[in-house]
């Protein structure tokens, strides 16, 4: 019951949140230079100001500001997100396109990092003070101070332009005909260089994070009852620690995932990766503002979608959570 | 206080190399007495051929010139856009901390919506419907880096408002704005300087990445745009996207340094320890 009201808490939060999203997306179109009517007017060539008004009112744009939001709202909710006059498409139907691009790359990245960083912290933690310490503290403070698309490029330039290894642009090879397995294969080597831009400075975050919380956790006195039991020393590290440790990553991990997102237009555009990202640069290139709002509500809402996520793993390994 | 910040030498190290990079962007009119944007020579020049330190681009400019002449941008934009979120930051915490209640509750639902909503996609989405420009990358950049100070204000004030010398100003009759500015701010200073050092520096990094996006302020040379105009061009000339990257990181990693030591030497229990 309890478990239950606080996932209703959880599910009211999160369409408030996503509500106000679509109010300050409403507000930002009405900031953007040239409202749709005199865009398409001008594109039409046909700039008289009888076409112009009729054109807003169509739109509704002639309506008091409240109403016209009433509308949009409207219209968002039932997955309106507009057209994009640049390319005579509709909006969603550009995201929906591009969307799954986007979800392979952040997601291969994501777990990339998640394991890389856990094994590495862990490591660290277990010879504390060591080489493999000042590695990770190293490695974590370098990737703070490095502009993500700046890693990219670098990665491009040694292992595609200088080693010739690995492609750099796009997602497969064009011209091939392949199906099945050859098909991921192909799109599996692509995937390598953007993944590692995106995942390697979470990786080296994670890992400082795994490794000040084992160090935290082997400090107290349920590990050393179990040391004093004669538990095995790598069961201790596993099952008492490292599950121990595992919480405030998990909440870490959850709170980053805007900024992955964010990370993900950076390393798209870097790539010619075909997904959402990309398509905010292209339509940044073109000053398709439409289109643009459109990446911000639906990041947005992969944003809200994966804090609530986060928030289930997190009742799933801690039960406390749902007793408090 | 000045000592324990010194005796990190990482500290230190990055005091220099922020102070050489203010140098460099000083001195950059009469390093470079040209313009960045003017063609200086051969395009694809070779580092050390032709006169040109670090190579030319493919119109033939000078790319030590445009890091030179870039850094201005990096720092003024680091600056300027941390000191408008700090007013923000300090003032929606500290009103929230102090009054508590539905205001604390409001602001902080507030807070926390921004910090839901993806912060870089949201800058540029201000930056392109408001043009790019420097008011506009400044104000893009304040507005998404402000909750964090909000959080930490607000957790400080919480935890200075119930002490004893907050209670007997209270006592005294003093009025809520002379405790809030005189006695409770004061004391909250160390966080928030430790936070802001690594504004700065999280402020230059998104610069760099809005200009490397095409979305830098179109009369001013920076290092995000180097690296941008460096992009399709990786194959023929490496020097272009390298050498500004190298500055940036530079930059970033030494007000890092620096935000460490400023937390080691505002924290004595924890330096102590060291």
């Amino acid at each position: 019951m309890r478990l239950l009201r606080l996932a209703v808490a959880r599910l009211a939060k999160m369409v408030a949140v996503v509500l106000a999203i679509v109010v300050v997306n409403f507000l930002l179109i009405h900031a953007a230079p040239g409202d749709p009517a005199s865009v398409i007017a001008g594109q039409s060539g046909a700039a008289d100001a009888k076409f112009v008004a009729q054109l807003r009112a169509q739109f509704g744009l002639d309506r008091p500001l409240p109403e016209q939001l009433w509308i949009y709202m409207r219209g968002v909710l039932s997955g309106d997100l507009g057209m994009s006059h640049r390319q005579q498409r509709t909006v969603a139907g550009l995201i929906g396109e591009r969307l799954p691009a986007t979800l392979l790359l952040t997601g291969v990245a994501f777990a990339f990092a998640l394991a890389a960083g856990i094994a590495l912290g862990a490591a660290a933690a277990r010879r504390a003070g060591r080489w493999a310490d000042s590695v990770i503290t190293v490695l974590a403070l370098g990737f703070y101070a490095t502009p993500i698309f700046w890693v990219g490029l670098m990665l491009v330039l040694v292992f595609s332009v200088w080693l010739g290894w690995l492609p750099s642009f796009g997602m497969n090879t064009v011209g091939v005909d392949l199906h099945g397995w050859a098909a991921a294969a192909d799109t599996a080597r692509y995937l390598v260089l953007p993944s590692l831009t995106l995942g390697l400075f979470y990786m080296a975050v994670y890992a400082r994070l795994t490794r000040a919380s084992m160090l935290e956790v082997a400090g107290q006195d349920f590990v050393r009852t179990a040391r004093a039991k004669g538990v095995p020393e790598g069961r201790i590290l596993r099952r008492h620690i490292l599950r121990n440790a595992l919480l405030p990553i998990v909440t870490f991990a959850g709170i980053q995932a805007g900024q992955l997102i964010g990370g993900s237009i950076l390393v798209e555009t870097v790539f010619a990766w075909p997904g959402i990202g990309r398509l905010a640069f292209d339509a940044l290139l073109a000053r398709d503002y439409q289109l643009l709002l459109g990446v911000f509500l639906c990041t947005s809402v992969l944003v809200v979608v994966f804090n609530l996520l986060t928030d289930l793993v997190y009742l799933a390994i801690d039960p406390r959570m749902a007793a408090a | 206080m000045i000592r324990t910040f010194f005796r990190n030498r990482g500290a230190a190290a990055g005091l220099v190399i922020l102070l050489l990079v203010a140098a460099m962007s000083a001195l950059a009119p009469l390093l470079f007495p040209f313009s960045p944007w003017d063609m200086q020579g051969a395009p694809f020049a070779h580092p050390g051929e032709d006169g040109f330190l670090l190579g030319s681009d493919s119109l033939g400019r000078d790319v030590a010139a445009g890091i030179a002449h870039g850094a201005y941008v990096s720092l003024l934009v680091g600056a300027v856009s941390t000191v408008a979120a700090l007013l923000v930051g300090i003032t929606l915490g500290a009103v929230a901390g102090y009054a508590g209640g539905w205001v604390d509750d409001a602001v902080m639902r507030f807070t926390e919506f921004f910090q839901t909503v993806p912060s870089f996609v949201l800058a540029v989405v201000i930056v392109a419907i408001f043009t790019p420009s420097l008011p506009s990358i400044v104000g893009a950049i304040a507005v998404v880096s402000w909750p964090p100070v909000t959080r930490v204000v607000r957790a400080e004030v919480l935890s200075l408002r119930s002490r004893e010398f907050v209670q007997a100003a209270e006592v005294l009759g003093r009025s809520h704005a002379s405790i809030l500015f005189r006695d409770i701010l004061p004391n909250a200073l160390s966080p928030i300087l430790v936070l802001a050092s690594l504004m700065v520096a999280s402020a230059i990094l998104l610069e760099s990445a809005l200009s490397f996006l095409g979305l830098g302020d179109p009369n001013l040379m920076s290092w995000g745009y180097l690296i941008g105009a460096g992009r399709s061009v990786i194959r023929l000339a490496w020097w272009m996207s390298v050498f500004p990257g190298v500055a940036i990181f530079l930059t970033v990693l030494a007000l890092n340094l620096v935000g460490e030591g400023l937390t080691d030497a505002l924290n004595p229990r924890i330096a102590r320890q060291r």
